[in-house]
């Protein structure tokens, strides 16, 4: 929990978020305690998540890896508070969420900026709705948005911008958010590789000058290692947890890191348990 | 931007004038009648003597169309914001809402002049009959079509209803709005004439009912052009309107 930083407005406000929990010292930011879902379809009971246990501890990048169609999406539905589990319990910040909205900060996986809302409006959007006062609000946005290189875009429409750009946008207005939790989801899956590569070490750089709680899921086991703390990787559906890879890493971390020997070999045990898994999932 | 907008402009322009002049060089050629078919020169000539007289008519036409048009409008828009957020009751009303356009407007009329009188009040409900339709129906649609990731971010930021139907829903479907809206501009002026054909003293409706009694055909032409004008100024009027609210579409819609 460490919210070391110079001239962050937001660093003060996470510091305060941080203090809040102090009382409740070493609180996880997430806990999902043996959930499970299943949904009655046409096709019967499909059963989606089993049992599923994930911790993010406060100030933690945690990050989940799996086939496509185990669930994940899902998962931060249920996070989210859209759906509610069949069974288990969602804890934010230590208090029981299940079936309620409004507690996290969320990017999804298209941009899904407004585009009627300028830049600026689109990042202030979370805490408008959270209902604090939009001056206040404008002017830490503009703080931002001058950090991350988008000044002078604070008055452009999304559709001006590139796609890179949108994703930052977006990912500001999760940033902006009260709720100190992060769900990101595949938020770089639309992007080109060398945008994609751009913007992990945007991200990795501002998620280190302010370490948020972020749970973060991701299609690329490279994108996994490089940013996370914990990587927890998920089977076919139903999915479970099939293993939790704390990743070893010392900070600040640089792309370089993908080349080192443990990196490599971390990487190819995942690619391995990754395919493993791939090979065993039934054909549709 | 001029370049492109006489661009876009020219060719209906250019259509249109060919139209005119093959008509006017039919009618000289052949030598028909006046009386059976005006030449465009004859119908511009009878427009500008006839210049006082039409214009108070068309003024009077003006009006009628824009209260009715804003009565129609305002209603189209309530019916569907109050519809969308109770499904039941949207499925319980839209059949009517359907079978309020199969009455014809002709049969209505009289019974409305029976029920509210000779005043301005018969004709205001006729247009807001025919108006209020497009823009219900297109507002229905274009609420029913909020992007899904939009929705689910602003639910899970813990947006409450209202903060949906305003923050999302009411912007997302402002230009699905807006295409029920020129459609509405445009019966407008049409339910407009049509109302004042009843009991009314003034307004294109009214002169046209007076030309056909007299049998000048060319007066006729004059006030079908008229007709026209007006239902171009109306849509017109939407479309500056919808540039003016929806400004972030104004670059994606050219592509």
């Amino acid at each position: 929990m460490i919210t070391t930083n110079e001239q962050q407005p937001v660093a003060q406000r996470d510091a305060d978020h941080v203090h809040q929990h102090e009382a409740e010292q070493k609180q996880a930011a997430l806990e999902l305690r043996d959930v499970s879902m299943s949904f009655d379809g046409r096709a019967g009971r499909l059963h989606v998540l089993d049992q599923v246990s994930i911790t993010v501890q406060a100030g933690e990048f945690v990050s989940i890896i799996g086939p496509s169609g185990s669930g994940k999406s899902t998962l931060f539905h249920l996070i989210g508070g859209l759906l509610r589990p069949s069974e288990g319990d969602i804890l934010v910040h230590g208090q029981n969420v299940v079936g309620q909205t409004g507690h996290i900060s969320y990017m999804p996986q298209q941009p899904a900026l407004f585009p009627w809302r300028t830049v600026e409006d689109n990042v202030i959007l979370a805490p408008e709705i959270a209902g604090k006062p939009k001056k206040e609000a404008r002017e830490e946005a503009r703080r931002w948005l001058s950090n991350v290189g988008l000044t002078g875009y604070e008055r452009s429409y999304p559709h001006e911008l590139s796609g890179g750009m949108q994703q930052r946008v977006a990912f500001l207005r999760a940033m902006m958010s009260p709720h100190e939790l992060m769900l990101l989801d595949e938020p770089f899956s639309a992007l080109d590789a060398l945008t994609r590569s751009d913007m992990q070490r945007w991200l990795i750089d501002l998620w280190e000058r302010n370490r948020r709680s972020v749970l973060f899921i991701t299609h690329s086991i490279e994108e996994a290692l490089l940013l996370s703390d914990t990587i927890y990787v998920l089977s076919n559906r139903p999915a479970q947890v099939l293993e939790r890879v704390a990743v070893p890493f010392a900070r600040p971390r640089t792309e370089a890191l993908a080349s080192e020997a443990e990196f490599v070999r971390m990487k190819r045990e995942l690619s391995d348990l990754l395919r493993s898994i791939q090979s065993s999932s039934p054909i549709h | 931007m001029s370049g492109r907008r006489i661009a876009k402009i020219g060719p209906p322009i250019i259509a249109f004038i060919i139209f005119l002049a093959i008509w006017q060089a039919g009618v000289m050629v052949s030598g028909i009648e006046k009386w059976m078919l005006p030449s465009p020169l004859d119908i511009v000539q009878e427009a500008v003597s006839n210049g006082g007289g039409l214009l108070m008519h068309t003024w009077a036409s003006v009006q009628l169309t824009l209260i009715g048009f804003c009565v129609g409008t305002a209603v189209g828009l309530l019916l569907a914001c109050s519809l969308h957020p109770m499904p039941w009751l949207k499925r319980a009303i839209y059949p009517l809402v359907i079978v309020s356009q199969n009455i014809p407007t002709i049969a209505l009329l009289p019974l409305l002049m029976i029920w509210f009188g000779f005043g301005l009040m018969p004709k205001i409900v006729t247009i807001t009959l025919v108006c209020f339709f497009p823009v219900c129906v297109a507002t229905l649609d274009g609420l029913a079509q909020t992007d899904r990731t939009m929705m689910n971010y602003m639910r899970m930021a813990g947006a409450s209803r209202s903060q949906l139907f305003w923050k999302l829903e009411l912007p997302h479907a402002l230009p699905s709005v807006f295409s029920g809206l020129k459609i509405a501009g445009t019966y407008s002026v049409m339910s407009a004439i049509i109302s004042e054909w009843l009991g009314t003293d003034k307004g294109i409706g009214y002169y046209m009912v007076l030309q056909k009694a007299a049998y000048r055909t060319d007066r006729m032409f004059v006030a079908i052009a008229v007709v026209i004008l007006l239902s171009l100024a109306m849509f017109g009027l939407v479309c500056a309107l919808e540039r003016l609210l929806i400004h972030w579409r104004r670059d994606n819609k050219q592509g």
